[in-house]
């Protein structure tokens, strides 16, 4: 029998795959519960003790996805037979669907105004951080951390100011007022996380470039990007998640047309009764655009996060 | 290809002066090489011939046309980095290709031309492989491809050979001198290695703490250093001083040592006071005749010669000698140098006094 110094021993290796997986499952419980609310009837989700075994509903996301009204018999009567499987669903409650709701709106808007914004701190950070990272820009330090200052204290502690801004300035409830606030609160995280990942980029690349006869933003756009896509891409990620979860601003600043999805699933818990099947199914649908956008980029952000380690 | 000029280069950053004032020429189609000890400049002034550093002042001419201010695209060169500066998402041909794809060439005479240069340098079968798991000679081969493949004005190439081992330097540096022979291209090559210098190059330029202390073919500077300096860095074992205070008229030949004449070559100035005789290891002989006495500290056996330490009144000397000779530590013996070989330095400020001997190969840049 022989050791190894750098690979580890069998017994280690299965407490530390018992501990990672049992950590993943307690980080799982909140996400499982909401997904399997989402399913149950709303009987069900206010059980106590807890179901763990139900009859799966879609009620849930037939209601998120519908606005209905109490009829009585005779309505019921009146309407004829229901057409649809979801209108069958919602009569057996005693209700008729009378239009839809407005969560595929607020979706939209969280789409646009997330990967809008994140869109915009990437061309803008990646750029800023280029310039930080090569070129003599006067101050430079000083800069570096005004720029990181800006996230010294919670966003949310300038929101009165931002609130006033905004509505002189005629931004709120606006989709690109939105997009402008989430960039800048994200783009002092991109720009440093960024000008990380450029410095590690030999400069060679792009002297070599230039002297192949390239301009100076040729080489950055040829040879640089691919280069940073990695650090791109993992800021990327970080810069979605912010303001694809971002609750607080949103309720302040957004109301009708550019409300965002957060502020809006609560509310659907109003209508009527309470309906937490609907307000799970609604976080469901929410989780799956942030989901599929990492694991798109999972490749490049497992290599992003350890980048001082792996990289050269 | 083209004839490169630079004069009175001067480059600061901020308050550090990296190059002060160099002047020399590099001819037509020579092998000249940027020699000098890590820090000295050599390889700054590389990069402002390349133009990816702007001097601070003076002119660079390349084919006769001023372009100190010119950024690198507009100079027509190619430039050799130390760590090949291969674009890791690009295959070896594509590599290659770059810089033509820049120049709007079509499809077909592009490839045409990739596989010409790949075809010199035996490199066809790894075109479609990318670069991130190749052996460090065929990353050099592809880095040279993506300079040669244009027909640039001039090579530069910033210790190409650097982050190659040992074995393998040797035969790329036969390589690379055959592939300079055959295009005939004017190539400037930067190196600490003197070795190196002296192989490959026509021409040295050797620089110390940002001045140009010689060039000159590796002959003239190996045999008549115009700088302690030079004597220093180039030779292994380096050149020997002996230390002494004596004097020596224009026109004389001879000075004397703890008043021991000895010969040295007719001098062309006159000086009085500290000075260093130099001589190379392989001019000094152990001669029981001679007047200048020595005791042996420690032999060397390198194979076909053996170093011989000797310490003398002026400081210890090393001389080179046949690996037969018999040679005992603690033996007195008399030394002799070769009288041809000899050059007088200011000791105070290490510049060789002209002589009749080495008149017309001091160029100081």
């Amino acid at each position: 029998m022989s050791f190894s110094v750098t690979e580890p021993a069998k017994g280690t290796k299965w407490i530390a795959g018992f501990l990672v997986i049992s950590y993943a499952c307690i980080t799982l419980v909140p996400l499982l519960w909401i997904i399997a609310t989402g399913f149950k009837s709303p009987a069900d989700s206010i059980a106590y003790p807890p179901v763990v075994l139900f009859e799966p509903s879609v009620e849930g996301y037939v209601n998120l996805f519908t606005e209905r009204t109490r009829a009585t018999p005779e309505m019921l009567e009146a309407a004829g037979p229901a057409d649809t499987w979801y209108d069958e669903i919602v009569r057996e409650r005693g209700t008729i669907i009378s239009g839809p709701s407005r969560y595929g709106e607020r979706f939209l808007n969280s789409v646009i105004i997330g990967f809008g914004s994140t869109l915009l701190c990437m061309i803008l950070g990646t750029m800023a951080a280029y310039a930080f990272s090569r070129f003599k820009v006067p101050l430079k330090d000083d800069l570096l951390f005004f720029i990181l200052s800006t996230r010294m204290m919670p966003p949310i502690a300038v929101a009165i100011p931002i609130f006033l801004m905004f509505r002189n300035l005629g931004l709120n409830d606006t989709h690109l007022g939105m997009i402008l606030l989430y960039t800048a609160v994200n783009l002092s995280l991109s720009v440093w996380l960024l000008k990380g990942f450029i410095d590690e980029i030999p400069i060679e690349y792009e002297e070599a470039a230039l002297i192949d006869g390239y301009t100076r933003f040729q080489a950055f756009y040829k040879v640089v990007l691919p280069q940073a896509a990695t650090g791109i891409a993992s800021t990327a990620i970080f810069c979605l998640i912010f303001a694809w979860n971002e609750y607080a601003f949103a309720v302040l600043l957004t109301s009708g047309t550019a409300q965002t999805a957060p502020p809006f699933i609560p509310t659907i818990i109003g209508v009527s009764g309470k309906d937490w099947p609907a307000v799970a199914a609604g976080a469901t649908i929410f989780l799956v655009p942030v989901m599929v956008f990492t694991i798109l980029l999972r490749k490049h952000l497992l290599r992003g996060i350890t980048f001082g380690a792996v990289r050269k | 290809m083209a004839q490169i000029r630079i004069e009175n280069v001067r480059k600061d950053f901020g308050s550090f002066n990296a190059v002060k004032s160099s002047t020399f020429t590099i001819e037509d189609g020579e092998f000249f090489m940027l020699l000098g000890p890590s820090g000295c400049g050599k390889t700054t002034t590389l990069r402002m011939m390349a133009g990816l550093e702007l001097p601070t002042s003076g002119e660079i001419y390349i084919d006769g046309e001023e372009v100190g201010q010119k950024p690198a695209s507009q100079r027509d060169i190619a430039f050799v980095f130390q760590m090949f500066a291969l674009y890791p998402h690009m295959n070896v041909g594509k590599n290659i290709s770059y810089p033509l794809r820049c120049q709007g060439l079509s499809k077909a005479e592009v490839t045409k031309k990739v596989g010409e240069i790949a075809e010199i340098l035996g490199i066809t079968d790894i075109l479609n492989t990318p670069v991130g798991g190749l052996s460090g000679g065929d990353r050099q081969r592809v880095a040279l491809g993506r300079a040669i493949v244009r027909d640039p004005k001039a090579f530069f190439m910033d210790e190409p050979l650097g982050a190659l081992d040992a074995e393998f330097r040797e035969h790329m540096s036969e390589e690379l001198r055959a592939l300079h022979d055959r295009m005939n291209a004017t190539t400037v090559y930067v190196t600490h290695d003197q070795l190196e210098a002296m192989q490959m190059g026509d021409k040295i330029v050797v620089m110390n703490h940002g001045v140009v202390e010689q060039f000159g073919v590796p002959q003239d500077i190996y045999d008549w250093p115009a700088t302690k300096f030079v004597a220093q860095f180039l030779g292994s074992p380096a050149m020997n001083f002996l230390d002494f205070n004596g004097m020596i008229g224009s026109g004389g030949n001879e000075v004397r040592l703890n008043d021991i004449p000895l010969s040295v070559p007719t001098s062309i100035e006159g000086t009085n006071g500290a000075m260093s005789l130099g001589v190379r290891p392989e001019h000094v002989r152990l001669d029981d005749t001679a007047k200048y006495r020595g005791r042996v500290k420690a032999t060397e056996y390198l194979g076909t010669t053996q170093i011989v330490t000797l310490e003398t009144a002026n400081g210890d000397i090393k001389a080179r000698v046949g690996s037969a000779d018999k040679v005992r530590v603690g033996d007195q013996t008399g030394l002799s140098f070769d009288p041809r070989t000899i050059t007088l330095f200011d000791a105070d400020t290490g510049v060789a006094l002209r002589s009749q001997a080495n008149e017309g190969v001091l160029n100081y840049g």
